[in-house]
């Protein structure tokens, strides 16, 4: 496929207003399906977690999950939303063999929540208030894969294979108004108004959140006018994009490429795209046409949801804090910089370091490895995710280094045994004999041969040249393969030098 | 003229997934074309301020409790199906997206 | 004939429990006048002779060990083969689901094993319950055992005939506009559509969601009572199941007394579009009320003008997305098309070679009706339509306790009669409609016999939601003055089938 044409990105700016809208999906984490009792699962042998309704067997009828309406009704709460009186449930109905009913069940003109707010801090420190206009229910489809053909992907396969475990699996959509006024943040604004619904539905308890395994799921709607014209342009709607830094890519590829083409007189089609992360690229879909009409009807099958005013009170109180009140709080607790903090936001690593803190460690500690070399780690891995650490795992490593125990250069070292699936840190310690030498007698002996070397010193920090011990401490820790408490040497020279 | 078209036809049962002949298409015309007059005179009967009623009975809030209920087994799943491999549905491949 | 065919469910329940027969030899006396009689009035898609007996043996061992057991264990039924049963296909009379054996039973058959009635097979019906005539069954129609070249009507025809030719004492029907009361009617049997709610719709192939309702089917109206009694009751796995219980209707079908009920007769339901003979029986019936000591009121239910034209928009929507899932991919049929077999024409070929002509229609027809740009025309408008009639019925039935209308507008019609005019055949249901649209209790029994062509004619009581009971009540009340006046049931006056 050729390459769209995509015009400058200042330019883009320079011209155009953007105008934004993002749909997020997010997958609940009830223990059973939206409409059956089959487990809500991942992972498990294909059609196993299946039965008469989410296969849509002729007679099968829905039954609603109480657990998943409450858990919707707070994620509107959470985002300011109202919570319907009467909500309805509706068929939307299209043939696709992943939708084993061939409707979806969802909600249409009585969504469950609507017309709320949420405040979302782009990097660059700048607040916008996202309208959100509804949050509803709905169920996943299955999962399709298709054999044959050019890796598994569509087109030019032979056939294609359903598993119909995920039909069913309870999702809430959240959708905002058009957003305005995000300039070139807009990209920015995208991922991190997806970065905060993650965050919340986490803090929730609702979801697993977790986007590379679906959990959250991003369509972003995207179109351009002219600056200081009303009309809307037309949009386009890009969907997989299926992480953070995906969707701040996919906003700004299509900025670029609708630019192109209105700046060339062309026009926008209405269309799903979608996005391959590979190519850094959208590509058409479907153009939107008569074959989306839909024809939403109130399910009959479901009676209608009216939840009382105790319950929606109930699960107010029980919400946890807003993201914005959080990162106060965490900002004023932890005594980062503002930068510091930003960073540490902008890595998606407030609840790791959160977590890290909660199990005994220092913030700047915590930060420290989060930020410096569990990063560096997490970059060079294909997924970017650092694995098998826990934040436990780092407050009981930097726990090790606080007391002394090691020091940061086996200390890296023992996160390489843990990452490599050894244990806990105290335990690969311990198993691999790696405490730093503090023993006086084995460090004084140490420092004597150094000293033969350089005879020099002693009376170097007599006359308060201390760097000069610097060459000691490195030919001792040398001498004894890094595990020397330097703090130790360092102080034991002094004390040689004074006598 | 009547509203039911032979395309319109053609479009709703494209709609609705159906193969139809031609000639189906001019007979459901014709015989659709007759049913959607007559129930058209609905119209007659409403106004903008009737409420409308979609079940019969009027029922709020029916839940299930969130427990797990035993599931089919793969091979009940797949019992009734036309085409399966690898535990799962099999169908031909699929036109359309991307 | 072995005279245990001809009684009824209640007499056979009570020569079961004093042991005087055994369910095995009541089942295996059906399975025979089935052998002999079938063939002819084409009740059954498919007889499950093992299964049946091995069911009825198991009732008798329970019996002898003494177990506690329902009142009709032991008491063989037929069930509407549009629900799921594990142990028989289930095809809903399309070709679609040739075959396709369950993997999972209705509730309401589970409900029957539970209580002892052994399954004797499943009935026909028009494709998917789509007609007034069983001629729209994928299978070949059903034949009226008063005159074989007659519908036993639809789409229960398979019902109402497996009752009305003894070959088995209960069946199982499902009633969307009527679907259990106008066979009822046309072949002198008797036939409830509860309560929408009263018996789970789980299992049931839908047709329309909101109008289904699943419903006893027998040859007179105590043992339709206890039929209705074993299958109603709250399922969890049908949202709109109703939570609470109705009571007793076979205690209901006991009490035989009507002094002081207020019967309303339906302006809109009489008179002009009926058969003479329709009228008059309906007439008798008034009088035979009135002099019992009911109280004979008229009331208007002006939005009936409406209500065909209502539920051929509501019906045909449902439908056409509960019949969404018939897509070649989990069951049922799968056909290849020649050329460029993509999944999606792959489907569509299916669904054309699947489907039959009346089922097409009434997808398309509920395609646009909910389509954009017509669906306040046409769905939207008919939920309103569905309010007003809930209304009229609201005021009717502040005056009156039970309302009255002939069931069908004519006798069992001949095959091929309305085939090809799907208006006419519509305007069949123009009495049941109206309760399937307000989800109220509907039942038809005997009204006697049309003078100009002899075949039975029939009732229809209706009841507020959740008064099922009345309709026991009065029906009860009403066949017993029927046979006290003709000296026989009516049933009794079907000619003899040719045994072949
Ligand atoms: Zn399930």
């Amino acid at each position: 496929m050729a390459k769209a044409e995509l015009m400058n990105y200042e330019m883009a700016l320079e011209q155009f207003e953007v105008v934004i809208g993002l749909e997020v999906h997010i997958e609940l984490n009830t223990k059973t399906k939206m409409f059956c009792g089959c487990r809500n699962e991942f992972g498990n042998e294909p059609n196993t977690n299946v039965c008469p309704v989410c296969i849509a067997l002729p007679g099968a009828l829905p039954a609603v999950n109480k657990t998943a309406v409450e858990s919707s009704i707070k994620i509107g709460l959470a985002l300011g939303c109202s919570i319907a009186p009467t909500g309805r449930f509706a068929r939307k109905n299209y043939f696709y063999p992943d939708l084993a009913k061939n409707f979806q069940t969802s909600q249409y003109d009585e969504p469950i929540a609507f017309e709320g707010s949420l405040d979302v801090e782009t990097p660059s420190g700048k607040v916008h208030t996202v309208l959100i206009e509804r949050a509803h229910m709905e169920e996943d489809a299955g999962k399709l894969t298709h054999i044959g053909g050019s890796t598994g992907r569509i087109q030019g396969a032979e056939y294609s294979l359903v598993d119909y475990n995920r039909a069913g699996v309870p999702l809430v959509e959240i959708v905002t108004k058009p957003v305005f006024g995000a300039g070139a943040e807009a990209p920015e604004l995208a991922a991190a108004y997806v970065r905060s619904i993650r965050e919340i539905v986490k803090a929730l308890g609702v979801s697993d959140a977790r986007m590379e395994r679906g959990n959250v799921r991003c369509d972003a709607n995207v179109s351009l006018r002219p600056h200081g014209t009303e009309k809307l342009g037309t949009r386009t709607e890009t969907k997989n994009v299926n992480s953070l830094r995906s969707i701040e890519r996919a906003v700004r590829y299509e900025i670029q490429r609708q630019a192109h083409i209105l700046a060339n007189g062309g026009t926008i089609t209405q269309e799903t795209r979608h996005w391959h992360e590979d190519r850094g690229a959208t590509s058409a879909g479907r153009p939107k046409s008569d074959a989306d009409d839909y024809r939403y009807f109130p399910e009959p099958d479901l009676v209608p949801v009216q939840p009382s005013k105790e319950l929606i009170e109930s699960l107010r109180a029980s919400l946890p804090e807003k993201p914005a009140d959080r990162r106060k709080r965490l900002a004023a607790d932890w005594g980062f910089s503002e930068l510091e903090f930003r960073d540490v936001v902008n890595a998606d690593l407030l609840d790791s370091i959160e977590e890290t803190v909660a199990a005994g460690a220092k913030p700047q500690a915590a930060r420290k490895w989060w930020m410096g070399e569990l990063a560096r780690i997490a970059n060079e891995s294909e997924e970017g995710v650092v694995p098998n650490i826990t934040p436990a795992q780092v407050a009981e490593l930097a726990a090790l280094v606080e007391a002394g125990k090691i020091n940061d250069r086996l200390a890296r070292e023992v996160l390489g045994y843990v990452l490599a699936g050894e244990g806990s840190p105290a335990e690969i310690v311990a198993a691999r004999g790696l405490e730093v030498v503090s023993d006086d007698g084995a460090l004084i002996a140490a420092i004597n041969d150094a000293l033969a070397a350089q005879p020099d010193v002693i009376d170097a920090i007599r006359e308060g040249r201390m760097q000069a011990a610097g060459a000691v401490i490195g030919a001792v820790m040398k001498a004894m393969k890094g595990s020397a408490d330097a703090a130790r040497v360092r102080e034991l020279l002094i004390e040689m030098a004074n006598k | 003229m009547s509203e039911i078209t032979p395309d319109l036809v053609r479009h709703l049962a494209g709609l609705a997934r159906i193969l139809v002949t031609d000639e189906e298409v001019e007979h459901f015309a014709q015989q659709l074309s007759v049913i959607a007059e007559s129930v058209a005179t609905v119209n007659k009967a409403i106004d903008a301020d009737t409420p409308s009623t979609s079940h019969p009975i009027p029922m709020f809030n029916v839940f299930r409790e969130d427990v797990v209920r035993p599931s089919l087994t793969q091979e009940q799943a797949l019992s009734g199906a036309p085409d399966a491999a690898d535990g799962r549905f099999k169908v031909n491949a699929i036109l359309d997206e991307e | 004939m072995s005279d245990l065919i001809r009684k009824t469910a209640a007499e056979l329940a009570g020569l079961l429990a004093s042991g005087e027969v055994s369910s095995v030899e009541v089942t295996k006396a059906h399975l025979d006048r089935s052998a002999a009689v079938d063939k002819a009035v084409h009740s059954y898609l498919y007889q499950n002779p093992e299964s049946a007996l091995a069911s009825a043996a198991e009732v008798d061992r329970a019996r002898a060990a003494g177990e506690k057991l329902g009142p009709l264990a032991g008491v063989p039924i037929a069930v509407k083969d549009n629900l799921t049963t594990t142990d028989a296909p289930t095809t809903s009379g399309s070709k679609i689901l040739e075959g396709w054996i369950p993997p999972y039973d209705a509730t309401v058959v589970a409900k029957l094993r539970a209580a002892g009635l052994p399954i004797l097979g499943k009935t026909n019906l028009d494709e998917f319950a789509m007609g007034s005539s069983t001629e729209f069954s994928a299978y070949g129609p059903s034949r009226n055992p008063w005159d074989l070249e007659r519908i036993p009507g639809g789409s229960g025809g398979g019902s109402s005939s497996v009752v009305s030719s003894f070959q088995a004492p209960l069946a199982i029907g499902s009633d969307t506009g009527g679907s259990i009361r106008f066979p009822a009617a046309v072949t002198g049997t008797v036939g409830t559509k509860p309560t929408y709610g009263a018996v789970s719709r789980y299992g049931l192939i839908a047709l329309a969601s909101s109008l289904d309702q699943v419903g006893p089917v027998a040859r007179n109206v105590l043992d339709t009572a206890m039929l209705q009694d074993v299958i109603a009751g709250h399922d969890p796995f049908d949202s709109t199941s109703l939570p609470e219980s109705l009571g007793s209707m076979t205690e209901a079908a006991k009490k035989l007394d009507i002094k002081g009920m207020r019967i309303g007769v339906i302006k809109q339901l009489s008179g002009e579009g009926f058969q003479a003979g329709v009228t008059a029986r309906f007439n008798e019936s008034l009088n035979l009320l009135a002099n019992a000591g009911a109280d004979i009121v008229e009331v208007s239910c002006p939005s009936f003008e409406y209500a065909i034209a209502a539920y051929y928009l509501i019906l045909p929507a449902e439908a056409s997305s509960n019949l969404a899932k018939f897509d070649s991919v989990r069951y049922g049929m799968r056909v290849e098309p020649n050329e460029n077999a993509t999944i999606e024409r792959v489907m569509a070929a299916t669904r054309e070679a699947g489907f039959g002509p009346e089922v097409k229609r009434r997808i398309i027809l509920g395609t646009y009706a909910l389509s954009s740009g017509s669906y306040d025309k046409y769905y939207g408008a008919a939920l309103k339509v569905r309010t007003l009639i809930q209304r009229d019925f609201d005021a009717a039935f502040a005056k009156a306790d039970v309302l009255v209308s002939p069931t069908g507008p004519t006798t069992a019609f001949k095959f091929g009669d309305k085939i090809d005019d799907p208006l006419a055949m519509y305007l069949n249901d123009i009495a049941t409609i109206p309760a399937n649209l307000a989800g109220i209790p509907g039942m038809s029994l005997p009204n006697g016999l049309a003078v100009e062509d002899g075949l039975p004619v029939g009732i229809q009581l209706l009841a507020p939601a959740r008064e099922d009971a009345r309709l026991y009540q009065v029906g009860a009340w009403l066949e017993q003055a029927h046979e006290n006046i003709w000296g026989k049931r009516m049933i009794d006056f079907a000619p003899e089938l040719e045994v072949g």
